[in-house]
């Protein structure tokens, strides 16, 4: 059975100026141990997504619709003391800005210690600090640092002891929503080995969330590609390297700079991604793309089952 | 840098400031408009009555000696131990030390201007918080109604409306004095009745004082809730909107803790700077409450000494108001590196 | 460009700000209010004399501290004055005080400000120290300071209360100043030569004027409320001129015999003018200012 299960999530962000769909009928399915990514640009919705997993839309959004299932439990509705000990506990989702992401009033100490004792209240403060205090070894960290204030770290540092939040107390999925976004590239691939290294030892699903499909392509096992709210293609990232069905994914690969290749002219998709206030009739790609045929304005495709598990919501494979 | 570098290097910080403070109260009330001697007299004095006056004050020495002679009076150790106070001159009214009436004034001003604050920080912040919370809601716009209502309300005007409604239809609470005559102060220790009256043990007279003290600081404390609530209210929102609040409640932390522990610890710093600086405005509320309740504080010392056109007493307050409001000002200062471990490390 | 031309341009950028404000939702509204509570009290006392049943102050036109009835609907006062006409002319002091004082800031206050953060350097920082000095003072205290050594009058009661609100004025443009000031659109004209009063007032200045505007409206209720006080202690303008404040004043020693027609009448025009600048002040800052829109 699977670990996570989406069911037609729709996500709204009543504002005053206008209601904004931000994630649109989203469905998909994560196994234990497994890692999935969520790929697309900014604005397509992925972080909403992930936040919605959480039950931590900020006002003014809402969950519509659809069910998210987490160990065949229902959180769609749950009432908010029992949603709390399923955040940090049994999910956890790691913030794209570790700069951001800490308490600058309290020590990591303190970080740690009120994580693990409200999950579990009956450890005591020195087994909790001990607990603390072997995560940031593993995590590369000075474990007599544990005392310090989060000014007094750097900036990979930071995600690292984010990191150790997530993982300290054995959640079965961890978020992590742009994990390098905030970071320079060395520091980058060396965040992603960590994360790798303790998703194997601790055995947690992993749902990647991120605009750089290069990254999602190499660590991820399903990918998702979001965009403006809707689900474009989902699919295993081996397909969907070898067979990128939509358009727009065929773009995204093509706009992705090979180190190999030497006179590489940057491809990228033309226009912006549309206004999410006032978003294009039919499907949201239409001004964007070089395939476009007449039913592409008018009519929103449905998701259309290609083979191999293959899910891609774009005309061009609809029978018919 | 260190906490303890820190005071040192901020009370040394203050000197120079209260000394451009102190130069400006002698300039006002000596230099710039007129002879104070003269408008105590409004003109109905001979000139013998003046020159006697001015002797008898040491107004009659150029002004630069009596500007030392001034800032002398607040740094001469030996007064402030002969006497208990500092030399501040003399009353133009009793030629009595201005130094000593402020000093026995001055308690009852702390002692209300401590319990409004409390009042205010208390309501303001915990009604700020609540309206932050639930943003945009009916409660959220009542509250901000509340602050904004309570802005433009001038403080006697409520003093006054209390006075009718609590002391004169009601009869529940005395319309001024810190005491009811019948009662004796307790032994004076802090000087503030409430917390001498606990020192001693005497419940009763605890509560005649705080009985006293209810209204006054009432007043005072709601009119400056206000300012509190929508800085509180303001703070928050921005506070709770920041990464590492949503971050705490993706750990599942409880509802308080995010709150209290994540939310408003951040959004207090600013507070607290506003508490400071609430803490002039304050003294000035002080005067219109002492005022209008006839409390024997600062405020009314000083107004009174405006009916009797006593300029050397009323410089003398002046210049209390201002060591009060900058002593507060370093106090806060320090607490703001207290709680904020990036000023000082 | 001619300076009359830099006025319209400015004007002609705030009207459609000033039309469009039904449309900016509560806080449009309550500027819309202000003004109008404003505006109402001002024309009420402008036509008081007209209208007041009654000589404000003459004696015993009535029985003393009468209660409300038809014939002296707010009642009459312990001289035995109608409340009344007392009420409709007694807000002249305080507006003309008010007016006085906000036009001493503001032309003292936004020139020092502009000048003083544009020239930077030793000056910038001498006036900001004095500036910040006079801040921290409780404002009342600063005004019963300079308003007893110079005297009664409407025109001393405004300077007291102008000092006291400078700071604000000073501080406000000197802030937003040295933010524009390094923006890249002043660092061109800087390039194209142009000279420094022309960079501050076409440049600098228009950018000021939202924040100086909501200051103003603010210190109009501040002085207001100001006024009211330093009337309420004694340091009035006249005995002789009807002001809300001289009947708190004497009202509360009417206190205790319950006459609550007294001070409660009087009060709440101080509270409603007060209320009125509020208002605009309030929601003018977020109507020009928009903080937290999502």
């Amino acid at each position: 059975m699977p670990l996570l299960e989406l069911d037609s999530v729709t996500v709204d962000y009543r504002t005053s100026r206008g209601t904004i769909r931000a994630v649109e009928d989203v469905s998909f399915s994560l196994e234990k141990g497994k890692t999935l990514g969520l790929a697309g640009e900014s604005g397509s919705g992925k972080s909403t997504l992930g936040l919605s997993l959480m039950r931590l839309v900020p006002y003014p959004g809402v969950i519509v619709n659809g069910h998210i299932r987490i160990n065949q439990t229902d959180v769609t509705e749950l009432p908010e003391p029992r949603m709390r000990s399923v955040r940090g506990g049994k999910v956890a989702y790691i913030f794209q800005d570790p700069m951001t992401s800490l308490n600058p009033v309290k020590r990591i100490s303190a970080h740690f210690l009120e994580l693990i004792r409200t999950h579990e209240p009956n450890t005591s403060k020195e087994e909790a600090l001990e607990r603390a205090k072997t995560m940031l070894r593993d995590l590369g960290i000075l474990p007599e640092r544990i005392n310090d204030y989060p000014h007094q770290f750097s900036g990979g540092m930071r995600q690292r002891i984010m990191i150790g939040l997530a993982i300290v107390l054995n959640p079965d999925l961890v978020i992590a929503d742009e994990p390098t976004t905030a970071l320079d590239v060395i520091v980058q691939a060396k965040i992603l080995d960590l994360l790798e290294n303790l998703r194997k030892i601790y055995g947690m699903a992993l749902i990647i969330i991120s605009h750089d499909l290069s990254i999602i392509l190499e660590r991820c096992d399903k990918i998702i590609v979001m965009y403006a709210g809707h689900m474009f293609e989902y699919a295993s990232s081996l397909e969907l390297h070898r067979n990128p069905r939509h358009p727009y994914t065929q773009g995204l690969l093509q706009s992705i700079p090979n180190i190999e290749l030497v006179d590489q002219k940057l491809a990228a998709i033309p226009g912006s991604p549309p206004n999410m206030l006032n978003p294009p009739t039919g499907c949201r790609f239409w001004p964007r793309c070089s395939y476009v045929m007449e039913i592409c304005r008018t009519k929103e495709p449905p998701l259309i089952d290609t083979g191999h598990n293959h899910l891609v919501r774009c005309f061009r494979y609809h029978e018919g | 840098m260190g906490l303890r570098s820190y005071i040192i290097t901020r009370i040394l910080l203050t000197i120079p400031t209260l000394l451009l403070l102190l130069s400006m109260v002698f300039l006002v009330m000596r230099v710039l408009p007129g002879d104070p001697v003269e408008l105590h007299f409004e003109k109905k004095a001979t000139p013998e009555q003046m020159e006697a006056m001015r002797r008898a004050l040491g107004l009659d020495k150029p002004l630069w000696a009596q500007y030392t002679d001034y800032l002398w009076g607040l740094v001469d150790v030996g007064y402030l131990l002969e006497h208990g106070y500092p030399n501040l001159g003399k009353s133009m009214q009793t030629f009595e030390e201005v130094g000593g009436q402020i000093f026995s004034a001055f308690p009852a001003t702390l002692e209300l201007a401590i319990y409004s604050m409390l009042i205010a920080s208390i309501i303001g912040i915990l009604l700020g918080v609540t309206s932050s919370k639930s943003y945009n809601s009916f409660l959220d716009h009542l509250i901000r109604g509340f602050g904004t209502v309570t802005y433009a309300v001038p403080i006697f005007v409520l003093g006054m409306i209390f006075q009718l409604i609590f002391g004169v239809y009601l009869r529940w609470l005395p319309t001024g004095l810190r005491l009811d005559p019948a009662v004796n102060p307790p032994p004076t220790i802090t000087g503030l009745y409430t917390i001498d009256s606990l020192i001693a043990a005497n419940p009763v007279k605890f509560f005649e004082a705080s009985k006293a003290l209810l209204l006054p600081s009432l007043t005072l404390g709601l009119i400056l809730s206000g300012m509190f609530i929508r800085m509180t209210r303001t703070n928050m929102l921005e506070t709770l909107r920041l990464d590492f609040v949503t971050a705490a409640k993706a750990r599942g932390l409880k509802e308080s803790t995010v709150t209290y522990g994540y939310a408003l610890r951040n959004a207090f710093l600013p507070i607290l700077t506003m508490m400071g600086l609430q803490f002039a405005i304050l003294l000035g509320g002080a005067i219109l409450t002492e005022t209008t309740f006839s409390w024997p504080g600062l405020g009314r010392y000083t107004v009174d000494r405006i009916t009797f056109r006593d300029y050397t007493a009323i410089q003398g307050a002046v210049v209390m108001f201002g060591l009060f409001v900058t002593l507060v000002s370093l106090i806060v200062d320090i607490l703001y590196a207290y709680f904020d471990p990036r000023i000082r490390l | 460009m001619s300076k009359a031309k830099i006025k319209r341009s400015t004007l002609g950028r705030l009207m459609p700000e000033l039309t469009s404000l039904t449309k900016r939702g509560p806080s449009g509204w309550m500027v819309i209010l202000g003004i109008i509570i404003v505006s109402a009290l001002v024309i009420m006392t402008v036509i008081a004399h007209w209208i007041a049943p009654h000589d404000p102050i003459e004696i015993g036109v009535g029985p003393i501290r009468a209660p409300p009835s038809s014939q002296f609907p707010m009642g009459t006062n312990h001289l035995g004055q109608d409340v009344l006409s007392r009420i409709l002319c007694g807000g002249s002091v305080m507006l003309q005080v008010s007016i006085l004082s906000v036009l001493v800031c503001f032309v003292v206050g936004v020139p020092l400000g502009l000048f003083s953060s544009y020239v930077g350097g030793l000056f910038d920082r001498a006036c900001s120290l004095v500036i910040d000095a006079i801040y921290a003072f409780p404002g009342l205290v600063i005004a019963i300071a300079i308003f007893a050594m110079l005297g009664p009058g409407v025109v001393n009661m405004a300077l007291s209360i102008a000092v006291v609100y400078i700071p604000s004025y000073f501080r406000v443009v000197r802030s937003q100043v040295l933010s524009i000031k390094e923006l890249t659109y002043v660092e061109a004209a800087r390039g194209i030569g142009a000279r420094w009063h022309t960079i501050l007032f076409r440049y600098v200045f228009p950018n000021v004027i939202p924040s100086i505007v909501v200051i103003a409206t603010i210190n109009f209720a501040d002085a207001v409320l100001t006024a009211a006080g330093l009337t309420f202690i004694g340091l009035g303008v006249s005995v002789d001129i009807p002001d809300w404040g001289w009947d708190l004043k004497y009202g509360r020693e009417l206190l205790s015999s319950g006459a609550w027609w007294v001070i409660t009448f009087p009060g709440l025009m101080i509270i409603l003018l007060a209320l009125g600048f509020t208002l605009i002040g309030e929601g003018l800052s977020e109507v020009l200012n928009p903080k937290l829109q999502r």
